[in-house]
């Protein structure tokens, strides 16, 4: 069947998970090159990624092993002292999968000499704390010629369910164009860990976190309605009239518009005749002659 | 007699016009060892395509001597190329030249701007006004940038005017992943290309280009099609790639003897219609003049 008929044939319908299906193998040839040219453009050679035992880390750090040599890949691990014991082993077996060296970095006593001044702190505060100190490691460890690969899903990215200037900073993402359960079915072309793949994602900032639990809902459904609205330009009405809980549909909305912020650049006050951001254009991939 | 053509599937640097003139020479080098007589380069192959605001910075007048090296290979070989053209009252276009035995034989400016997803063409370039067929070493050709192969009525008026080749240099970026299949605008490329072939009898040739800029991938698949709707040649997708083909100008001959859609074709009826709705055809009893 070709692609007009596929889409043609697509209804949205709260149990048909079929529109989300990717061509996994073109999909990993597309992302290899846009790793390869992006990285030469700018003029670096190898990359930095957080490896956190989750599936969404482990399959950029195969990327990116695929595309620059497990040689030129470091991949740092960034615990905090409350970090779960197998987010370390899933970690590691991440880095021995692709041949990979680990790098253990515990921020605790970097998180603690901050917060332990402040009190009792709220754990979303907390959370967006360790997220931002992992960060400005990645960032130090990229330096001289390296790049910071993010590691943030399309899911992610339209529900805002990321920390600003934290895990959603980077200067490449691979995979922020794939919703959750996308990612998750290529990590398996990958040779992603099948005990990574299968487990509960969780952003491990606090004991006993995941996502779903703290979202209220799963990735499945998540991605299949964010599907609809988003790639499809479907009305959250139409949406509702075909069977999905009219709730969870507005709730996803109104988180999308919620967080639109986090994924734009931000704001400059306009005041001279050309400004950046507004009408001083230039492409980043600018080349020199 | 065939005729032997080269589509250099290329990636050019963005906003870098000398590294492009090099790459372009390289390319009709290695053209010119496959003994081609014509290479086609993608859209805006001299600058790179995600230009804005430096497509002014980048721009230059079609008589420009930054163009002569390109000039200067057409000695050898015809060569079809993007550029980003300045016109004598300063709008900027998107711009195909067609240099043949040292010099501009022709230009098409695209007419068909999109602004629309991830284009924004229309508000960096003017869009050009005319679909003129001019002779090329394949013959009767009309020249379709992208976009302007997309409206259908394109490759239709450079049939009815004479075409018996459409040249459609493209930057067309890859997309559409899931709904559980392959590339969506590679699919529909073909579709059209295969269509535009097959109907109008007439050879169509795809000129795409690969790489990436600013987080969006160039797919290639430059692909031949021929006028009885035979893909003669196509290029893998995602790689730079140099597609030689040979074009059978006979073909097109047999091909509307068995099937004469376009002498059987009545543009003069297609214009009374349409002139009589846009208001250019007053009287509505007179048939439009035949030229």
């Amino acid at each position: 069947m070709s692609v007009a008929e596929r889409i043609g044939a697509i209804r949205p319908d709260p149990s048909d998970q079929s529109p989300l299906r990717i061509d996994e193998a073109l999909v990993r040839k597309m992302l290899v090159a846009f790793l390869r040219e992006e990285t030469k453009k700018s003029g670096h050679r190898r990359v930095v990624v957080a490896v956190s035992g989750g599936v969404d880390s482990a399959a950029v750090a195969a990327l990116a092993a695929e595309t620059f040599g497990p040689e030129n890949v470091t991949a740092l691990f960034l615990p905090y002292r409350t970090s779960d014991a197998l987010s370390r082993e899933h970690a590691r077996l991440v880095a021995k999968t692709f041949g990979i060296a680990l790098e253990e970095i515990d921020i605790t006593p970097q998180v603690d000499a901050y917060l332990g001044r402040l009190g009792d702190v709220d754990r979303v505060r907390r959370g967006n704390k360790m997220a931002r100190e992992r960060k400005s490691i990645e960032y130090d460890r990229a330096w001289p010629d390296g790049l910071v690969l993010g590691t943030s899903n399309k899911t992610e990215l339209l529900l805002g369910y990321g920390t600003r200037h934290g895990d959603m900073a980077c200067d490449l993402n691979p995979v922020g164009d794939l919703y959750k359960t996308q990612l998750r079915e290529m990590s398996v072309l990958l040779g992603v860990p099948d005990v990574i793949v299968r487990k509960a994602p969780s952003a491990d900032l606090w004991e006993g976190q995941t996502d779903e639990g703290e979202l209220g809902f799963t990735y499945a459904q998540a991605d299949l309605i964010l599907y609809h609205l988003v790639d499809r330009r479907l009305r959250p009405s139409e949406l509702i009239a075909a069977g999905f809980d009219a709730a969870l549909v507005n709730n996803i909305r109104e988180r999308v518009r919620r967080s639109h912020y986090k994924r734009v650049m931000p704001l400059i006050a306009k005041v001279s005749l050309r400004t950046v951001g507004h009408d001083f254009l230039y492409p980043r991939d600018w080349e020199a002659d | 007699m065939t005729v032997r053509v080269a589509i250099a599937q290329c990636a050019p640097a963005l906003g870098a016009f000398k590294r492009n003139v090099a790459m372009h020479e390289e390319w009709i080098g290695r053209a010119l060892s496959g003994r081609a007589r014509l290479v086609v380069f993608p859209e805006l192959s001299l600058t790179g395509y995600y230009l804005k605001d430096l497509a002014g910075d980048i721009a230059c007048a079609a008589d420009d001597e930054r163009l002569k090296p390109i000039a200067d290979a057409s000695r050898r070989i015809d060569v079809c190329a993007g550029f980003v053209e300045r016109a004598s009252d300063a709008r900027l276009h998107i711009a195909q030249g067609y240099w043949s035995g040292g010099r501009l034989v022709h230009v098409h400016r695209k007419v068909y701007l999109p602004t629309y997803g991830i284009f924004d063409d229309g508000r960096y370039f003017g869009p050009g006004d005319r679909f003129d067929v001019f002779e090329s070493a394949v013959g009767p050709t009309g020249l379709a940038i992208c976009e302007d192969l997309w409206h259908v009525s394109v490759p239709y008026t450079y049939a009815a005017t004479g075409a018996t080749v459409v040249l459609s240099p493209a930057s067309s970026p890859g997309r559409g992943v899931a709904e559980g299949g392959d590339l969506g605008t590679a699919e529909s490329c073909r579709l059209m290309d295969r269509f535009y072939a097959q109907y109008l009898t007439l050879y169509v040739l795809f000129a795409n280009r690969v790489g990436h800029e600013d987080g969006i991938a160039f797919w290639g698949g430059s692909e031949v099609v021929a006028p009885d709707g035979t893909v003669v040649a196509r290029a893998p997708e995602f790689e730079e790639h140099l597609l030689v083909a040979e074009i059978d100008p006979d073909l097109v001959a047999r091909e509307r003897d068995r099937n004469p859609l376009i002498r059987d074709e009545r543009p003069d009826l297609v214009q009374s219609h349409l002139g009589r709705r846009t208001g250019l055809v007053r009287r509505p009893d007179v048939a439009v003049e035949r030229s």
